[in-house]
């Protein structure tokens, strides 16, 4: 029994066409209605398949295939593995399946050798035949490929040893990299839709409500309203049609989390629209998925075909009576789309512009009905809550923010990538215990959280525990979880202005403030970095950035000026200095640099005169050499040619 | 429907449930200024010159698409409302040609009024300017995008009549500007010329042609017609200056009063002095027709030839 509709015998009858309600259970427990040795047999050898028990001889290789290991030649592996097998002989002994991610991207190409947990990094085709010859025939691991913590110089031979891991909690992420996202038996034998069966035979749509109230948890996508109450709104609106939309269209510069989910664990996402269309009385749901994750879509049309093949889609789902069907719309690239009403718009075939709330999609949201529209890790969470208990959940997290939360840490940690904590965590805590601290010894100077709706922090509000109202408190926002540390070589200006250049460019022009607020905004900033900012210019932003947040239509609008607020709270000396003394602390504008050669250090060589386009240096050969700075044009040529490091910048 | 009572500048104001506070602060003679709203077409919310501020709300919302609640308190002239509607006027401005002088709306023109109206003499942002080439493309209307304050209400009296939807947003962020399918320029577009979208653009970005360079606003005096072309009976105002009529301009489009560019020649034609040679498009050029073409009459007219002259 290799798939999920294969049947243990004649008896078993479930199909599309005619479900039998035990078939989830039957398939995670065994037989139900017949229990004989026959039909055991079969169903130990197709959990087996999946999951190795830990004294088995077999062996299992799991090798990553997300977007970042794919890009990092990963889907070659599995073929050079597979044909290196088959020179051993190994076929039969060791399966070679593919997952989804482990968020451990710049490790990648990732691999995971089950039963023994064994965590290989930045695999190589080169690597493979030394992987088989000494690991899978000799049982010797290959060292060399092992994770070396940077910090302490331990390597670490299983993944839950990899600091980066030990310090998570990974509830939603628990599949991501150990299932196979292309094979429903795979999540189904990981207690898969077991969670849809218990809501559907167990539970009224009003007691799954409840149990998601209870859980405490909020919504995902960045804003935090609590889902169990968007749920009875939707429950509760009056219409014949309702909507279940999942919001899958994730466009906050280094945030991955939503794709990830996507890609490494497609059926949680399915799974918690179904509960969720159960819930609220809906039998259509969408999926906006933007098209830059091609990968992304292809699983979920995988999941689709699966899970409609298997009867956990479409009309008279395991026979309770519940129909619903999934479709998926591939967004056009545009981050306003992210924003509910835009998002909603887009589906309906027009130009993706916020609509005015109130109404909210609760009351009329897709083609002016009632509309449930949550975030790919919202819905992600919903099975886990069902299946353990909103209580369980709710022991997680902080007084007002409930559970987990996906961070994408990037920027300048050492280790960059997929994190999943438990709110209240500190941002301390993720940066230096999760992250590793900072990369290279620099020093830590802020952390933007939030995307561009966020806000940057400084040192002082490290130990702020991480929870949606500490963090609006703060100057930042949750959002979707996108977290950039930054280090004492970023010019917090310069990050301000990368923001608001996209969101400049992102915003859909509708409305006033934000078509014209952004883009003066943006002109000012650009002038300070480039050294022509004004002493009125600080005056002028805030009053810029009040209005712009006080007006504007659409969350886009009402938070684009956060990365200028939050930096002029935390970092307001920087601008300064770039105003008055037209100087950039972090070294960053290149309008504002000096390039100047110290005579101590300097030989006299000759090599940056020689690398000089604008034939700014001059001086005599093994004499100091001097920069002619009405002639300079701060390209930093000069500075990656000396050798001594005579040349400086100011 | 039940009454909600709330309270708008101090004043106590009582409108059916469900009226937006613009509607409710107009009903008591309190003014909010407004670019973008059309009564027609309500609840876009664009422009957001129409905030107000309201105690317990996060922001400042837009008062054409905030519902009335009971005991609501508005404030319209707050100092945040203030600042914030100078702050887009003064946005609006630094983005849109000075050229007053000789804008065709001058006098005309809201954004005009509204400047005046919060003293916003010139704007304090000297950044990049649209740039957008004249669409004289055609012999009815002047498109001058750089006047276009994108309060999008050309947009949506367009696609309020089925079938017409010429014109869209297209582009983003400061580059947004209202466009044709593909961008083209109106006169090669599936435009009908009714012009709906010059009798509801508030700025001198949309003229009608044939009114162009006639007169000023103020030397007009305007009468209304009703046109009978059709059953619809959309009504027009004739403009008159010394005495003579120079042109006609429409009223409001409105549910069932969709303009259409024969009612409008027709007009033109029983009342105009000196009337425009009607021009249609004959493979995909603009020729001059007769008035019985533009009307579409020669059938008509043909035929009473025949049997008057008989």
């Amino acid at each position: 029994m290799k798939s999920l509709m294969d049947k243990c015998c004649e008896k078993c009858f479930h199909s599309p066409s005619s479900p039998c309600q035990d078939y989830i259970k039957c398939r995670q427990q065994g037989p139900l209605c017949h229990d004989d040795e026959n039909c055991r047999a079969r169903f130990k050898e197709f959990l087996e398949n999946i999951h190795l028990p830990a004294d088995s001889s077999r062996r299992q290789v799991l090798i990553c295939a997300g977007t970042g290991c794919t890009s990092s030649g990963s889907r070659k592996l599995v073929d050079a593995l597979r044909e290196e097998l088959a020179r051993h002989g190994l076929q039969d002994k060791v399966t070679v399946k593919i997952t989804g991610c482990h968020g451990f991207c710049e490790q990648g190409p990732l691999m995971i050798v089950e039963p023994q947990k064994v965590f290989y990094t930045r695999v190589q085709l080169e690597d493979i035949p030394e992987i088989v010859a000494s690991h899978l025939v000799g049982g010797q691991v290959v060292e060399r490929l092992l994770y070396v913590d940077p910090a302490t110089g331990e390597k670490s031979l299983t993944y839950e040893t990899v600091p980066f891991y030990a310090k998570q909690k990974r509830l939603v992420l628990a599949n991501c990299g150990h299932i196979n996202p292309e094979e429903i038996a795979d999540y189904v034998a990981s207690d898969g839709y077991l969670a849809l069966t218990k809501a559907l035979f167990e539970m009224t749509p009003e007691q799954v409500i409840e149990e998601v109230k209870i859980s405490g948890l909020r919504g995902r996508g960045g804003a935090g309203f609590p889902t169990g109450m968007k749920w009875s709104f939707v429950r509760a609106a009056e219409g014949d049609k309702k909507y279940v939309v999942c919001n899958a269209d994730e466009g906050d510069p280094g945030a991955f989390m939503d794709r990830s989910v996507l890609e490494g664990d497609p059926h949680a996402v399915l799974e918690g629209m179904l509960i969720c269309g159960y819930a609220v009385g809906a039998d259509e749901g969408y999926i906006y998925v933007r098209a830059e994750y091609p990968l992304a879509i292809h699983r979920l049309k995988i999941a689709i075909a699966q899970a409609e093949e298997c009867g956990l889609l479409g009309d008279n789902i395991l026979n309770s009576g519940f129909n619903f069907r999934i479709k998926i719309k591939a967004g056009a690239g545009a981050f306003v789309c992210g924003e509910e009403t835009a998002l909603l718009t887009s589906i309906e075939g027009n130009r993706g512009m916020p609509r005015p709330r109130p109404p909210f999609p609760a009351q009329k949201g897709l083609w002016g009905k009632p509309t449930n529209i949550n975030n790919v890790e919202t819905f992600a969470n919903v099975p886990l809550i069902i299946r353990n208990g909103g209580a369980w959940y709710a022991a997680m997290g902080t007084e007002k923010s409930k559970g987990t939360k996906i961070f994408a840490l990037t920027g300048k940690v050492n280790n960059t990538g997929l994190v999943e904590v438990p709110m209240g965590i500190t941002m301390r805590e993720i940066i230096f215990g999760v992250g590793g601290g900072i990369r290279d010894g620099k020093r830590f100077k802020a952390v933007q959280i939030g995307g561009p709706s966020g806000g940057c922090l400084p040192e002082e509000q490290l130990d702020l525990p991480i929870d949606y109202e500490s963090l609006t408190s703060a100057g930042a926002i949750m959002g979707s979880g996108g977290l950039v540390v930054m280090d004492e070589t970023t010019c917090m200006v310069d990050v301000a202005r990368f923001f608001l250049n996209f969101t400049q460019a992102e915003s859909c022009g509708k409305c006033t403030p934000c078509r014209e607020g952004t883009k003066r905004m943006l002109e000012i900033l650009t002038r300070i970095c480039e050294g022509q900012g004004k002493e009125e210019d600080i005056e002028t932003l805030e009053r810029l950035a009040r209005v712009v947040k006080n007006t504007a239509l659409c969350g886009l609008g009402q938070t684009c000026p956060n990365p200028i607020l939050s930096t002029l709270r935390y970092f307001r000396d920087e601008y300064e200095a770039h105003i008055r003394d037209k100087r950039c602390p972090a070294r960053v504008c290149q309008a504002l640099l000096v390039y100047t050669i110290n005579p101590e250090k300097c030989t006299g060589c000759g090599s940056c005169a020689r690398a000089c386009p604008a034939g700014a240096i001059s001086g005599e050969k093994k004499q100091p050499h001097v920069i002619d700075i009405s002639r300079c044009i701060k390209c930093g040529n000069c500075m990656q040619k000396c050798k001594f490091g005579a040349v400086e910048k100011a | 429907m039940a009454n909600v009572t709330l309270t708008i500048d101090g004043q106590k104001v009582t409108v059916p449930a469900g009226t937006t506070v613009l509607d409710a602060a107009r009903s008591a003679g309190i003014f909010i200024p407004t670019l973008c709203h059309d009564p027609v077409i309500p609840g876009f919310g664009a422009c957001r010159l129409c905030v107000v501020e309201i105690p317990g709300m996060r922001n400042l919302p837009a008062s054409c698409v905030t519902t009335v609640a009971e005991g609501m308190v508005v404030h319209t002239a707050s100092e945040a409302v203030i600042e914030a509607r100078r702050t887009i006027i003064d946005l609006l401005l630094a983005n849109h040609p000075q050229d007053c002088l000789t804008c065709e709306k001058n006098g005309d023109c809201r954004l005009q009024d509204y400047a005046f109206m919060y003293g916003v003499r010139q704007t304090s942002f000297h950044g990049e300017r649209k740039n957008y080439p004249l669409d004289d493309s055609n012999p009815y209307i002047i498109r001058d995008q750089n006047k276009c304050i994108l309060c999008g209400k050309c947009v949506r009296t367009c696609q309020a009549v089925p079938g017409r939807s010429v014109i869209d947003f297209g582009y983003r962020g400061f580059n947004t500007r209202v466009v044709t399918a593909m961008d083209v320029p109106l006169g090669e577009s599936d435009c009908v010329y009714c012009a709906r979208c010059v009798a509801v653009c508030p700025v001198g970005a949309l003229t009608y042609r044939p009114m162009a360079g006639k007169g000023r606003t103020w030397e007009m005096q305007k009468k209304p017609v009703t046109c009978t072309f059709c059953e619809s009976g959309c009504t027009f105002e004739l403009n008159i200056k010394d005495g003579k009529v120079i042109g006609i301009t429409a009223k409001e489009p409105g549910p069932g009063r969709p303009l259409c560019l024969k009612g409008r020649l027709g007009l033109e034609l029983l009342y105009v002095e000196e009337p425009m040679t009607p021009m249609l498009k004959k493979d995909g050029r603009f020729v001059p027709v007769s008035w019985a073409e533009a009307l579409g009459l020669e059938g008509v007219v043909a035929r009473m030839k025949e049997v008057e002259g008989k």
